[in-house]
């Protein structure tokens, strides 16, 4: 979404993935930079 | 829960429990400041009287409705109802083994977390009889689990290769029977790489992780044989050519940073020069007495040697240049999911690492602490006491973590790290946490950089890895 004043950079989504997440399947040694299992 | 900040001429405000990241001009950034979780429609009178001699009427009513919009979106100060999925894991199977298959090294580095290669156990390599009995123990402990990782570490794996890959062998040969799927990761000092080692590694290694400090008097520093001498010029020759043939497979090209290093960005680009792409470096993790170890106190110069990584990152991008900086990847679309970031790595719970006597820990950093013994392959205890233990530890169980703006990106950071420091798994070492904002903030600062200039465009293929930098 892009206003006058704010671009906002994302279309996050934390709040579904807790819902339908928690699969268990991808890796278990940050995780920002970990990908989820589901999406590869 | 909001983070904001200001970082090579961008506004950036994090929305902390939705995920959303948004750029603001200086009218939003400075309006934000009157605002919190309970936004009304109404705009506070505070902002006209306090504000209003830089911005006028108009700008702040258009721009507080916009930020009033985020925040009726739930993108703004969206509310942290996540603590009730903490539970969730906690009878999580084991699904990951670091596999210690040697405690020697044919190195002698200075700031070696395990003894320089035997975690103080004595030097010893893993008998193959052990190995698998580790894969038979991941198997019958990983329930309807379908990918394990197995990471083969030490010491220094390569002086034990025929077990590695008798080990992989015997794997292999289990997964049909199982529906289970092994990935492989090694991590090595290179100086015993071959052909016949490196076309093993790059046919059944989903992961190598090669270590290499950055410029050749930076290794050699630190990176030393027995008798003194460097490895620099012996490594990166057969890493150029392991790389080379690596395809497709993840690997990383892996330093450390010390305090006599606080340039790194030199060495990232000095192992970019060297043909490599995918790059890590990292603080070191030491007594804080030795000469070398990075202390709270350097934190400003290493904040500031981020920042001049980041910016490099951003102008070779820009230049069509692409190289990967292990720490700045961050996917703000989709990443693991909320679940996963309560606890991050599996230590103890999903993960554990074994030792060549056939010990089990909650993982390598744990390997030789006899209070963090899990039990042993041969006599088959296994402490689930203590499973459980690492099970509950959560960012809403670490202190510090539940009300902090990270908590969904370093997810609660290293246990061990924690243990080491503060003598608690559950109370984060703050130089560590410090340096993880810090990687996080440059890592968003990137994406808004990139985005602004087109060269963060979204992925088109199979292939594209642009939504992780």
């Amino acid at each position: 979404m892009e206003k006058k004043h704010i671009k906002t950079l994302n279309q996050a989504n934390l709040k579904e993935s807790a819902a339908k997440g928690g699969c268990g399947e991808c890796q278990a040694c940050t995780v920002a930079n970990q990908k989820c299992e589901k999406q590869q | 829960m909001i983070h904001k900040y200001k970082l090579n001429g961008y506004n950036i405000c994090l929305d902390v429990h939705s995920g959303a990241v948004h750029i603001l001009d200086d009218a939003a950034y400075d309006i934000l400041d009157y605002c919190d979780e309970n936004m009304k429609r109404d705009i506070p009178e505070k902002i006209y009287t306090e504000l209003g001699d830089r911005y006028g009427k108009e700008e702040i009513e258009e721009t507080y409705e916009a930020l009033y919009e985020l925040f009726e979106m739930g993108q703004l100060f969206s509310p942290d109802d996540y603590e009730k999925f903490a539970d969730m894991m906690t009878k999580a199977p084991v699904k990951s083994m670091c596999i210690n298959i040697s405690h020697d090294c044919n190195l002698r580095c200075e700031y070696c977390f395990a003894a320089k290669g035997d975690f103080g156990q004595g030097r010893c390599l893993m008998p193959l009889e052990t190995a698998k009995k580790a894969i038979d123990f991941i198997i019958a402990n990983s329930g309807t689990r379908k990918n394990l990782e197995v990471d083969f570490f030490g010491g220094e794996p390569l002086m034990n290769f025929d077990v590695v890959k008798k080990t992989v062998e015997y794997a292999r040969g289990l997964e049909d029977k199982y529906n289970k799927k092994f990935r492989f990761t090694i991590t090595t000092n290179g100086l015993l790489l071959d052909d016949d080692k490196i076309e093993f590694i790059n046919r059944e290694m989903n992961n190598a992780v090669l270590s290499l400090d950055g410029r050749k008097e930076v290794n050699d520093r630190l990176r030393v044989t027995p008798n003194g001498k460097g490895s620099y010029d012996t490594i990166v020759p057969k890493y150029q050519k392991l790389v080379a043939g690596r395809g497709d497979k993840d690997y990383y090209i892996r330093g450390t940073f010390t305090k006599y290093n606080l340039d790194f960005t030199d060495d990232v680009l000095h192992m970019h020069s060297l043909g490599f792409d995918q790059l890590s470096i990292e603080p070191v993790v030491s007594d804080p007495k030795l000469d070398y170890s990075i202390k709270y106190e350097d934190l400003p110069v290493v904040f500031k040697e981020y920042e001049r990584l980041a910016e490099s990152i951003i102008e070779s991008r820009k230049k069509g240049d692409y190289y990967n900086f292990f720490h700045f990847m961050i996917d703000l679309n989709q990443g693991p999911c909320a679940i996963k970031r309560l606890r991050g790595c599996g230590c103890g719970n999903e993960y554990v690492a074994v030792t060549p006597q056939g010990d089990i820990y909650p993982c390598h950093q744990f390997v030789g602490n006899e209070d963090y013994k899990m039990g042993n392959l041969h006599d088959g205890t296994f402490d689930t006491d203590m499973k459980n233990m690492f099970a509950m530890s959560t960012v809403y169980t670490k202190e510090n973590c539940k009300d902090c703006w990270a908590k969904f990106y370093c997810s609660g950071g290293c246990n061990a790290n924690n243990f080491q420091y503060e003598g608690n798994i559950r109370k984060s070492h703050k130089t560590s946490c410090e340096l993880e904002k810090k990687r996080l903030e440059c890592a968003i600062m990137i994406k808004a950089a990139l985005a602004e200039s087109g060269d963060d465009a979204p992925c088109d293929g199979e292939d594209c890895i642009s939504s992780c930098l």
